[in-house]
């Protein structure tokens, strides 16, 4: 689920700017590190510092794209890429030398730790938390964008927007509310996965590939399809792991490769 | 070594700038004898880079996933040593360069239809599948602690692979120098002109009548090809195969190169890793996250401000020198 | 036998029906014109006559060869070339490449790995004298993107003409040129091949009734009428449909 928190982030960036932010994944380690940091430096209580990470992450990404991922809309694929690239390696250096090689600590609150017992079974009560949050975040998501003005000026600049343009939306100021907004819900899931995805310096690599899956899988600007996606991936993942544990990760690239050709926009896909 | 080293209106005559990449290496070999091993390894990887090229810069396609291929070539070599026992090192390069092609063949008619994000993803699903198979698949690969003990035959019987890697520096020369021969003969053949186009507007080769699928395939398997042999070479000079030679990084790794040296330029395969190896092999080994802050704070500089790489600096300044 | 026929050809993306039911029939040697309203599905149309597009369901044939499922190469391979709308080409490379590769292609030289591309002295001499028809000769080494843009249209005709075709579909040839150069452009269009069945899209009724000796009017995907010009211009329903549109919009 965290997949998914990290990714719808991901899937509304590239189907609203047909960027290919592969660098998506930084601003995930951001939030997760400066959670971390501010709860064991500063003390901050889990709710503030799950704010501060957001908000923070937010930010920074707001400065970036205004002075660097805004230059290369319409550089084309390979400059987009490559940018990316570049991006990861150099935040990937930064966090090796402030943090140095291992994962941050993280500490969780008592209320949340522990188990809880749902339908008769012992669950670990942060996974509730974390599948009831996600569940709360795509009813909120899924209400901004269907239901409010800002979301239908979104989906109709995805749309075209030259057109939107022309009709008077300020494109550019949706653009950057949309990344804030979408590197805001990654900072947010690595803060909150910070348990599951340990927070080191080669996050954003690491989990490159999985979070690039859940949105081409689940479709680029959707949505439900990341959350399909990510729920798909993360059974499959553990599921192949437990039951054929030389295959492990082999089956769900295959299965990976198959749902890309059956469908190459995805399940959900409004854009290719 | 402008940007119209293709097409009807190119030249295909030898320039004597064109020269100077293979003087230099042999005087690299004669003047520095100690550092024959890195002189190798940048060979091999000038190799890779061409290979990259030929789909990146002529052809347009986009991946992160051609460490498939040099991976493959590579565990290729390696496995026709400990495995089969085939020492010969003609041998083994063949059968890196079949398996190699056999990939590329089928994995590029399966993503080539495709494109953007979809391909890009699927080449690095690919990699990322080699790898896993290459770390578990323990008993033919070593697993995580890799393939030792590779033995390569003399070459022609005659040339044993020496300690002071005299003899690994030639073998790649040599097979760089073929590999560049071909690749030179495509990019200024009808074939390449063509790539070109498909390149500038896909649409337009379609209505002129171009199978664009099926050329597309046949340029990604030589491609393949090419990066498999040159894995394999890495191989044959380290008598080892490691799992670093699939994934992401390695394709990263190249595409950064590429990019550095200039792409779509063929001899931006020859600068970029030549000027990335050697600033890796001083400041890597020193500082090593300065050195992936500096290789990222570079790339974003490169793709905003120098899209043309190294080559296409130089073009400029030649430009602007012509013009006083 | 007819260079090229539709029957019954559809196309539909979900309930949005883009083309229903056309016949169409082209000539050896016809000139003919397809007028129609904007959205009426011209580009579809040729869309799916070059094979970019699949249609719904009818029959598309080529010098009476069923080509319906056939891909784009062979069907240009088979004597289809066209034009497009929006000029579509090879926008960095000089307008000699532009020209060659087409005419490569038809030669079936354009898989050749081994000669160089410049030493092949028949495509590039076949390349020039087909600039030299069009009054482009000049500029055969110009990047296409530094030429102004009436030019650009011809080398866009160049281009399908050095493809030798037998049926050539002309998407709005003269669209968007400042007037002076619109003049070479219809000077160029008489002077194509009159064995060459040629099918034109266009919205400028002066090019239309000058050049068409046949029309056929489509409105929302559905032929409307067809006929000479006379025929059309007199048609009342064709006035309807134009006035109409005029009022819409």
């Amino acid at each position: 689920m965290i997949l998914y928190v990290i990714s719808v982030g991901l899937s509304v960036t590239m189907g609203l700017m047909g960027f290919i932010n592969l660098a998506h994944g930084v601003f995930a380690m951001a939030g997760g590190f400066i959670l971390s940091t501010a709860m064991s430096q500063f003390g901050a209580p889990f709710p503030l510092a799950l704010v501060l990470a957001i908000v923070l992450v937010a930010a920074v990404s707001l400065v970036l794209e205004r002075l660097l991922y805004s230059r290369l809309y319409s550089a084309g694929e390979l400059a987009q890429v490559l940018f990316c690239i570049g991006l990861i390696f150099a935040s990937m250096a930064i966090a090796r030398l402030i943090y140095g090689d291992r994962a941050v600590p993280v500490f969780l609150p008592d209320y949340l730790r522990g188990q809880l017992n749902v339908l008769g079974r012992d669950f670990p009560t942060y996974r509730v938390f974390l599948i009831a949050f996600s569940g709360v975040l795509i009813f909120f998501l899924w209400f901004a964008v269907e239901r409010t003005r800002w979301g239908a000026m979104v989906r109709a600049a995805v749309d075209n927007r030259v057109m939107a343009q022309s009709v008077g939306i300020n494109t550019k100021v949706l653009f950057m509310a949309t990344f804030a907004l979408g590197s805001g819900l990654a900072g947010m899931g690595g803060a909150l996965g910070a348990d599951i995805l340990p927070v080191q310096w080669g996050y954003p690599l690491e989990h490159l590939v999985y979070f690039l899956i859940v949105v081409a899988i689940g479709g680029l600007g959707s949505l439900r399809g990341p959350f399909l996606a990510a729920l798909l991936i993360g059974i499959a993942d553990t599921a192949c792991k437990y039951w054929i544990p030389e295959l492990g990760a082999f089956l769900v690239y295959a299965a990976v490769i198959g749902i890309l050709l059956w469908r190459p926009m995805g399940l959900f896909g409004t854009r290719a | 070594m402008s940007a119209h080293s293709s097409g009807y209106s190119a030249d295909p005559k030898l320039r004597w700038t064109e020269w100077l990449p293979w003087l230099a290496a042999i005087a690299f070999f004669f003047l520095m004898p100690g550092y024959l091993s890195l002189g190798a390894r940048i060979l091999i990887f000038i190799l890779f880079a061409l290979s990259l090229d030929l789909i990146l810069g002529y052809a347009g396609i986009i991946t992160l996933g051609h460490s498939a291929f040099f991976g493959l070539g590579a565990y290729t070599a390696g496995v026709m040593s400990t495995q089969l026992g085939v020492n010969e090192p003609f041998m083994q390069l063949a059968a890196a360069a079949g398996m190699a092609a056999l990939l590329g063949v089928a994995t590029g008619m399966v993503i080539l239809r495709t494109r953007a994000l979809t391909l890009l993803m699927l080449t690095l699903a690919i990699t990322a599948i080699l790898l896993e198979i290459a770390n578990k698949w323990t008993s033919m690969t070593g697993g995580a602690d890799g393939l030792s003990g590779v033995q390569v035959a003399p070459i022609l019987g005659l040339f044993k692979f020496d300690l002071y890697g005299k003899t690994a520096f030639l073998y790649c020369l040599a097979a760089l120098f073929i590999g560049w021969l071909v690749v030179r003969r495509i990019i200024y053949s009808p074939y390449g002109a063509m790539l070109t186009g498909i390149r500038e507007n896909t649409t337009r080769m379609h209505a002129i009548g171009a199978p664009v699928y099926w050329r597309l395939v046949l340029i990604y398997t030589i491609s393949a090809t090419m990066a498999g042999i040159a894995g394999a070479l890495l191989t044959q000079v380290n008598q080892f195969v490691g799992l670093n030679v699939l994934g992401l990084e390695p394709s990263g790794d190249i595409l950064v190169m590429l990019i550095l040296g200039g792409v779509g330029r063929m001899y931006g395969a020859f600068v970029g890793p030549v000027v990335y190896l050697i600033a890796q092999d001083y400041l890597a080994k020193q500082y090593p996250e300065y050195w992936y802050f500096g290789i990222g704070i570079l790339l974003i500089v490169v793709v905003l401000f120098a899209r043309g790489g190294i080559l296409g600096i130089i073009d400029v300044l030649a430009r602007n020198k012509k013009a006083l | 036998m007819y260079s090229l026929e539709t029957k019954k050809l559809c196309k539909s993306f979900g309930a949005l029906t883009v083309a229903e039911n056309i016949d169409f029939r082209l000539e050896p040697g016809a000139r003919h014109a397809l007028i129609g309203p904007n959205g009426a599905g011209k580009t579809t149309f040729v869309n799916m006559l070059m094979g970019a597009l699949r249609p719904s369901s009818g029959q598309i044939l080529l010098g009476g060869e069923d080509l319906t499922r056939a891909p784009q190469s062979q069907r240009v391979k088979r004597g289809l070339g066209r034009t497009f709308q929006v000029t579509t080409l090879f926008r960095s490379l000089p307008v000699l490449d532009n020209v060659a590769l087409g005419i490569a292609e038809r030669r079936g030289v354009a898989r050749r790995m081994w000669r160089s591309a410049s030493s092949h002295g028949e495509i590039i001499d076949e390349s020039k004298e087909l600039l030299a028809t069009l009054g482009l000769a000049d500029e055969a080494a110009i990047p296409v993107s530094d030429l102004a843009y009436g030019k650009q249209r011809l080398v866009e005709i160049a281009i399908a003409l050095g493809l030798k075709p037998k049926v050539l579909l002309l998407d709005e040839p003269a669209a968007g040129v400042p007037s002076e150069d619109s003049q070479k452009i219809l000077d160029n269009l008489d002077r194509l091949p009159a064995d060459i069945a040629i099918l034109i899209i266009e919205h400028d009724m002066d090019l239309v009734f000058r050049f068409a000796r046949r029309i056929t009017v489509l409105v929302q995907g559905v032929v409307l009428v067809e006929g000479t010009p006379e025929e059309i211009a007199r048609d009342k329903r064709v006035h309807d449909v134009y006035l109409g549109e005029q009022h819409a919009a």
